[in-house]
């Protein structure tokens, strides 16, 4: 059986544009709020990311990091992240998930029990910020076992033998780091070099799924079209935060943006 | 779980980077894989270099003033009419403490490997102050990244840094302490590892970064066996080395010669900050059994709840106020070779006035928690155990605080 999470490429495919991505953080001002952004974002984009936050980020930039700090402060434990997670599965209009944090909370849960939490409340996929390869190798095999897809991670500063072996365990989908940065850091690469770079991973075997993110704007995000798929989170945590300063619904300010990024990649 | 003996501590791990199948690792973003790598291969071929330990030696020698002094603290002995009391002056140090060695270490790297930047975090403000000391030593640009609360209480180590000509750079997130700050300086690296080198300020980190710090304080213990030798003949019968703990770079480099000896010769005694007295928070995760995690990618005893977050620490002395610990102490720990234990932050200023009343020695309040423990179990000692207690900080950056708890006259510095 093909994941949903393929699937969702191949229908953005027919359609003739890279798979739209979202990054947001479960809880992120609430969890009301969460399960209401995740539920409208479904109808917009093809792969929901939902952070668990964590408040020591190694690879976080300003606007995540407030998003997780934000949701922390309001009290939102492991176990809300999963019953988020299952509310939205409920609604049938719903998108793959991908759950995405650092390995504490995953190693404090428990590799087995945090699986079996995923399975049930309908997670598709995991992505673990500092778990790389090949630490990540049992974990995966994990994961793959329970259907669950284990996204690898590729950076610039990996070397083309490196990618070779990550790719050779990896699943259905790869995450492209655009450039040395944090999440949201102001691109410091020309699109047209991240495309080449991105062109040279996805050439050593064109089957997988490659998105790219870290540093996607409305301002880079056309440029970037030729990839599998564009994951956005730093500008949409930035518009929570803004909207939230504002005392206006954040819900609808970041489904209007992302519909706004939607044209710009069809 | 075992210690082998004749390889060093920081050689113990598997090809994952983890001590005793549990401690330590590379816990890091795809990203850091491959500087992480080549400062690896790097150190690795550097660290057997006749030429490169020359270098070394002779900075930390003409530069660094090694070997620090070993004295006899004979007043404290006398009044407390139990174990003869030593210290080992590693204050004398250039700068006044014992990171100078790791910045040293790190600088020569940094220029061996042709980066032109090097970023640091600090808590104390000593990581920081001898990293742009070193830096501007070696003709490198440097920023320090430092809680901004940290910022506040260790003014005069700022303010040094600055005059070395460093960028000190304010951390505002979380408990704006050096849990932050290492934070904050591993995601700089994590966007600027092409062109700038990191020096993490401790024994804490991925794997090479513990490694390459405990190769370096290792110069403590090298040149105390020397001196206890000269002085005693032999190594004592009964020796205790108390040492402060927080992320636990001086103490390993002042135990690490004297892990091979028999515990029951050599007693190694570590002493966490407990906090306040009456106080929840501490910075001891060994002493207070907290439960294994991940931090700064690192597995190590960490203070943190039960979803995993790091719980925000309290003590006294910024130097030892970090929830995590360095993994060669977790592996010292669960192996029972080091005994672990806490002093509270008021443990720490008694000790601070006792010492400075008996002897011409001004510990920083980090090692005044070590000398606390020493002075307690040092009245109950026979009188031919030897006690040395590492002396790893001057006590001038915490003139402010001492002058509030204390009262001005114990914030009387020349």
């Amino acid at each position: 059986m093909q994941n949903s999470i393929s699937q969702a490429f191949k229908r953005a495919k027919q359609k003739k544009r890279p798979a739209l991505l979202t990054y947001t953080v479960a809880g992120d001002n609430s969890k009301k709020t969460s399960i209401e952004i995740l539920n409208s974002l479904s109808k917009i984009v093809d792969i929901c990311e939902l952070g668990f936050p964590h408040n020591t980020p190694i690879a976080d930039g300003g606007q995540i990091q407030t998003s997780a700090y934000r949701a922390i402060k309001n009290g939102i434990k492991i176990n809300d992240v999963f019953e988020i997670v299952k509310k939205f599965k409920k609604n049938k209009f719903s998108t793959p998930l991908i759950l995405m944090g650092y390995y504490n909370m995953i190693y404090q849960f428990g590799e087995n029990n945090f699986l079996i939490k995923c399975k049930n409340s309908g997670v598709d996929g995991i992505i673990v910020v500092d778990l790389p390869w090949p630490e990540n190798k049992l974990f995966a095999k994990k994961c793959k076992k329970k259907n669950i897809c284990f996204v690898q991670l590729i950076s610039p500063t990996t070397s083309n033998s490196r990618a070779k072996k990550i790719i050779k365990d990896s699943h259905d989908m790869i995450y492209y780091i655009s450039m040395l940065s944090t999440t949201g850091g102001k691109l410091k690469v020309s699109p047209k070099n991240i495309i080449k770079n991105y062109q040279k991973i996805k050439k050593i075997n064109p089957r997988k799924n490659y998105i790219i993110g870290f540093g996607i704007t409305k301002k880079t995000i056309g440029k970037l079209k030729s990839a599998d798929g564009l994951v956005v989170g730093s500008a949409i945590c930035e518009e929570i935060t803004k909207s939230i300063k504002k005392g206006q619904n954040p819900v609808t300010n970041v489904s209007q943006n992302v519909i706004k990024l939607k044209k710009l990649i069809s | 779980m075992k210690i082998r003996k004749k390889i060093q501590l920081i050689d113990q791990h598997d090809k994952f980077g983890i001590w005793g199948k549990k401690f330590g690792g590379n816990f890091v973003p795809e990203t850091l894989k491959k500087p992480i790598k080549d400062l690896e291969n790097l150190f690795s071929k550097l660290r057997n270099n006749k030429n490169f330990i020359g270098e070394r030696d002779k900075y930390f020698k003409s530069w660094i003033g090694s070997p620090t002094r070993f004295i006899k603290l004979e007043n404290l002995s006398n009044h407390l009419k139990g174990a003869e009391i030593w210290s080992k002056v590693v204050s004398d140090a250039n700068g006044g403490a014992h990171k100078i060695y790791n910045a040293t270490v790190h600088c020569l790297l940094a220029k061996k490997a042709g980066k032109k930047f090097i970023v640091g975090d600090t808590g104390a403000g000593y990581a920081g102050k001898m990293l742009s000391m070193a830096a501007k030593k070696f003709g490198l640009k440097c920023k320090i990244f430092m809680g901004a609360k940290d910022i506040q209480r260790q003014q005069p180590n700022v303010k040094s840094m600055k005059k070395n000509g460093a960028e000190v750079i304010p951390v505002y997130t979380g408990s704006q302490t050096l849990v932050d700050a290492v934070s904050e300086c591993m995601r700089y690296w994590v966007a600027n590892c092409d062109t700038t080198a990191m020096c993490v300020g401790s024994t804490v980190g991925p794997n090479i970064f513990v490694k390459i710090c405990g190769w370096s304080t290792s110069q403590i213990s090298r040149e105390l066996k020397v001196q206890i030798k000269d002085e005693f003949g032999k190594i004592p019968k009964k020796l205790k080395l108390y040492n402060c703990v927080g992320g636990g770079s001086s103490s390993y480099g002042f135990w690490s010669e004297f892990i091979d000896y028999p515990k029951n010769q050599v007693e190694l005694i570590g002493i966490e900050a407990g906090g306040p007295k009456n106080s929840k928070r501490h910075a001891a995760p060994l002493t207070y059994g907290s439960k294994i995690g991940i931090l700064h990618g690192a597995s190590q005893y960490v203070n943190q709840n039960n979803d995993g977050q790091i719980e925000e620490t309290e003590s006294i002395s910024a130097g030892l106020d970090y929830p995590g610990v360095s993994p060669l102490h977790c592996f010292l720990k669960d192996t029972k070779r080091a005994r672990y234990t806490a002093a509270s932050d008021e443990d720490a200023l008694s000790a601070y006035k006792l010492v400075t009343k008996f002897e011409n020695l001004r510990p920083s309040l980090e090692p005044c928690h070590a000398f606390s423990v020493a002075i307690r179990e040092s009245r109950k000692l026979s009188k031919n155990t030897i006690v040395v207690v590492n002396s790893c900080g001057d006590a001038h950056k915490d003139k402010n605080i001492l002058k509030v708890r204390l009262g001005k006259k114990y914030a009387e510095f020349d």
